[in-house]
């Protein structure tokens, strides 16, 4: 091991086991102060656990911390809070009711006489942190009323104000803008600049990329490679990841996307008309033949989601009208839309998909019950069989149908939620951010079944932020800017560059 | 293997295990622990008799709490059930000049209209189950005074069947509740809307993305709590010959809640254990019998009730974390 400079916080020889699984296998870690330090690995790798044992939320098996060289132990994330180590989560964990100012000095309230708070000084306190974040935004506001982003960055903001040395970022992008994005990378550079150590969890390469200084790769539970991450290059990164052969992961591009479709021709399996809400959609008209995949290209907020949504029945329309596979469907039911032949995997998956308290059948099976019943009562051998079907095609990974949804991983959840709507029946999917937030390897097999399920006749419409996979998987690319149609793209027109400037430009492919 | 680690149920410590054991076997334990403390200490415990009369005297809990069962597995809640046994009682007064079954009927019907209203409150106008249910309780029990302002006795041959008779030594309270828990376990387990239903309690969200019926599912769901109050409230009053609106079924709801809860059923919706449910009316039943018979007043019931219900809180958070 490489001696850098004195290690602000190490982690020596950790291990940490559960029932049935070694989490953590004797992982060394050493941060520096002043560096960036991307944290990766694929799900299961052991990246939230060692996080959880850095800020007391574990205790170690064995092995050892060291803060500033000498030995500490957490027994709560309070005692590693006040050690100087702050987390922020993918979810901000925050109080959304109450002010801005309010969040950021909670607990730490100026008071006045008679130990009541002093609201002004309170909120020129906030002001100051938040300037000093180069921030604009109103203290005195409810956190609530704050986009994802902002939220984020009150979250970093106080996270920094309680003297942090380390502040450890898990998934802290998932839910910004770019523009948000890059006020973040701003403030952890300031970050840097002032000596304090990030760990930088992601699976955004471009982002660590962007950012990081050093990388640790976990693997299994193991370190699989330290080191500067500007020398190390992508492909040889993913490698490390997946734990496969250079040359094998190169051959293969970096999405698992086979290429072009050729798409059936006849009706479209799917056409919106001149969709329009108010404030989202303007005359927004796609089309989607059967065995194509059409890609919903854009920033967040260009309208792709309502589209999906509005498609998919999930969303009401004021104009326009949706046709699946030749019908005219009734406008904000879902299930009118499913009956049609048109199914949405949502953006989210926890929120708008899984039933956490059900099972792998039972989720899977869910919109497609009245298909797998009669007179009411479901018919458990039928349910037995499409699932049985769907689970071993999308190679769900899950020790039995009657798991609990809830246990398995981020990916394997995105295929059940595949698999729910494949259970329907449908003609076309709207794919909305399907391979967000999984591992590396699931990544590439949600890809590759997508590229399978368009080989077989089903329309897609997909939507990803990832313009690499956007680019790699569709034929076609549809561009939005503000609920707009601003260009569409086809054959060798796709690239992230036309797709780019089709977004600056709002029109002309060409650059 | 990172594989195996995905496939693998989340590692669990065992405390964790032990709250999860809790929380679904806990209240088949219990049952079982008091019955063998009533066998040992309680004189004339395993008599036929005694048996009968807690069985009888259990019913009517264990019918309202399927429903509420039902309603809690939508992340609902029912406050208005007691309220709901007084009303469908008035009704069996009202109507028993057309004869015993026009008065069921239409005790019946009051009782489903009423779970109507409050799941339309809930699935149309969006108001809180809490508060919809609260606004029923309060309501209904007036409207029952207000109809039959006093106690009202009567005798009527077919409702004294109903209350008292036995088929094959079993009374027909007993095989009444008995068939509606298989029926309600049915309903649960095999149809899509026992299904759905789950799914609504378990995510909103999600369920009406796949396209499930969520506001019908809601408006089922409280008229069935409703009628099954109903029937809960016709038997009571059968067996007592006599309608009082004022006390039938006072806090029915709160026992109802604590069977359910007790028996493995989170409030926060997603799951229905029917079963458990019925054990969970069976160990406060005992819970009573066993106090009273060794001479302990009704209030160390209600504490020691408390006691129960905070211990399955507890089972049910701890294997949340």
């Amino acid at each position: 091991m490489t001696d850098g400079p004195a290690p602000v916080l190490e982690a020596r020889g950790i291990s940490k086991g559960f029932p049935g699984v070694l989490a953590l296998d004797g992982v060394s870690f050493r941060l520096a102060a002043g560096e960036v330090h991307a944290l990766v690995g694929e799900n299961g790798a052991g990246k939230s656990t060692l996080i959880k044992v850095l800020t007391g939320v574990h205790q170690p098996d064995r092995g050892e911390l060291r803060l500033h060289g000498g030995q500490v132990s957490f027994g709560t994330p309070l005692e590693a809070q006040r050690a100087g180590i702050s987390t922020i989560y993918q979810e901000v964990n925050l109080v959304p009711q109450m002010s801005v100012a309010h969040n950021l000095l909670l607990g730490r309230e100026p008071r006045g006489r008679l130990g009541v708070i002093d609201a002004s000084r309170l909120n020129a306190l906030a002001a100051d942190l938040v300037a000093g974040m180069g921030l604009r935004l109103d203290v005195r506001r409810p956190l609530r009323s704050l986009g994802m982003g902002a939220q984020q960055m009150v979250a970093l903001a106080r996270a920094v104000s309680i003297d942090a040395r380390v502040v450890i970022m898990d998934e802290p992008t998932s839910a910004l803008e770019p523009r948000e994005v890059d006020t973040l990378f701003g403030v952890i550079s300031d970050l840097r600049a002032q000596g304090i150590a990030v760990v930088y969890v992601s699976h955004r390469l471009e982002e660590l990329y962007r950012i990081c200084d050093r990388v640790t790769v976990l693997r299994d539970g193991r370190v699989a490679h330290t080191g500067p991450l500007g020398e190390l290059e992508r492909v040889k990164l993913i490698a490390l990841m997946l734990g496969r052969d250079t040359t094998d992961v190169r051959l293969r591009g970096q999405t698992e996307f086979a290429g072009r479709h050729t798409a059936k021709n006849g009706q479209p399996v799917v056409e919106a008309r001149a969709l329009s809400r108010r404030h989202q959609l303007h005359d927004v008209s796609i089309r989607v033949r059967p065995g194509e995949v059409v890609g919903l290209g854009g920033l967040l907020g260009a309208g792709r989601s309502e589209t999906a949504k509005a498609i998919a029945g999930a969303l009401p329309f004021d104009g326009g009208a949706v046709v699946v596979a030749g019908h005219p469907v009734r406008k904000g039911s879902p299930s009118a839309a499913i009956r049609a032949g048109a199914s949405l995997l949502p953006e989210d998956r926890k929120a708008e998909g899984i039933v956490p308290t059900m099972s792998v059948r039972d989720n899977i099976a869910l919109a497609a019950l009245p298909r797998l019943s009669r007179a009411g009562i479901v018919s458990e051998a039928k349910l037995d069989r499409v699932v049985a079907t769907l689970m071993s095609r999308l190679r769900i990974k899950a020790t039995s149908p009657h798991q609990k949804v809830s246990e398995l991983s981020g990916g394997n959840q995105q295929k059940v939620l595949l698999a729910r709507s494949l259970a329907t029946g449908a003609k076309v999917l709207l794919l909305d951010e399907p391979t967000r937030g999984i591992d590396v390897g699931a990544k590439a097999e949600v890809q590759a079944l997508i590229d399978e399920l368009a080989a077989e006749g089903l329309g897609v419409l997909l939507i990803s932020s990832d313009l690499e996979e956007l680019v790699e998987g569709s034929d076609r690319v549809v561009v939005l800017r503000d609920g707009a149609v601003v260009g569409e793209l086809s054959g060798d027109e796709v690239t992230e560059e036309a797709i780019m400037n089709a977004i600056a430009e709002g029109g002309g492919v060409d650059g | 293997m990172a594989d195996t680690a995905a496939v693998l149920p989340k590692p669990l410590g065992s405390r964790t295990r032990a709250l999860a054991w809790l929380q679904r076997y806990g209240v088949y334990a219990s049952v079982l622990a008091l019955l063998l403390f009533n066998v040992a200490f309680t004189p004339h415990f395993l008599e036929v008799a005694n048996f009968r009369t807690q069985l009888i005297q259990v019913a009517p809990i264990v019918i309202v709490s399927l429903g509420m069962a039902l309603v809690i597995g939508t992340e609902g809640i029912d406050l208005s059930v007691g309220s709901v046994m007084a009303l469908s009682s008035a009704m069996v007064v009202l109507y028993l000049g057309y004869g015993a079954p026009v008065a069921i009927v239409a005790a019946l019907v009051a009782g489903a209209i009423v779970g109507a209203s409050g799941g339309a409150l809930v699935a149309y106008a969006g108001v809180q189950p809490i508060v919809a249910t609260l606004a029923l309780l309060v309501g209904i029990r007036g409207l029952a005074n207000v109809l039959v302002p006093q106690l009202t006795e009567f005798r009527n041959p077919t409702l004294i069947t109903l209350g008292s008779r036995s088929v094959l030594g079993l009374p027909l309270v007993v095989i009444i509740a008995a068939v509606l828990t298989a029926v309600v376990a049915f309903v649960v387990k095999r149809t899509i809307f026992g299904r759905q239903l789950v799914a609504v309690g378990g995510n909103r969200a999600a369920a009406k993305l796949s396209g499930l019926p969520v506001r019908r599912i809601l408006v089922t769901v409280y008229v069935l709590s409703g009628l099954l109050a109903a029937v809960a409230g016709v038997l009571a009053t059968a067996r007592l010959q006599a309608s009082d609106p004022t006390s039938l079924g006072l806090l029915m709801e709160l026992s109802a809640i604590t069977a359910v809860v007790v028996g493995g059923t989170p409030l926060t919706g997603g799951r229905v254990r029917v079963l458990g449910t019925v054990m969970g009316a069976l160990l406060i039943q005992l819970l009573q019998a066993t106090l009273i018979k060794h001479n302990l007043p009704q209030s160390w019931t209600q504490m020691v009730q408390a006691v129960i219900i905070l211990a399955a809180v507890y089972a049910a958070r701890g294997r949340k974390k």
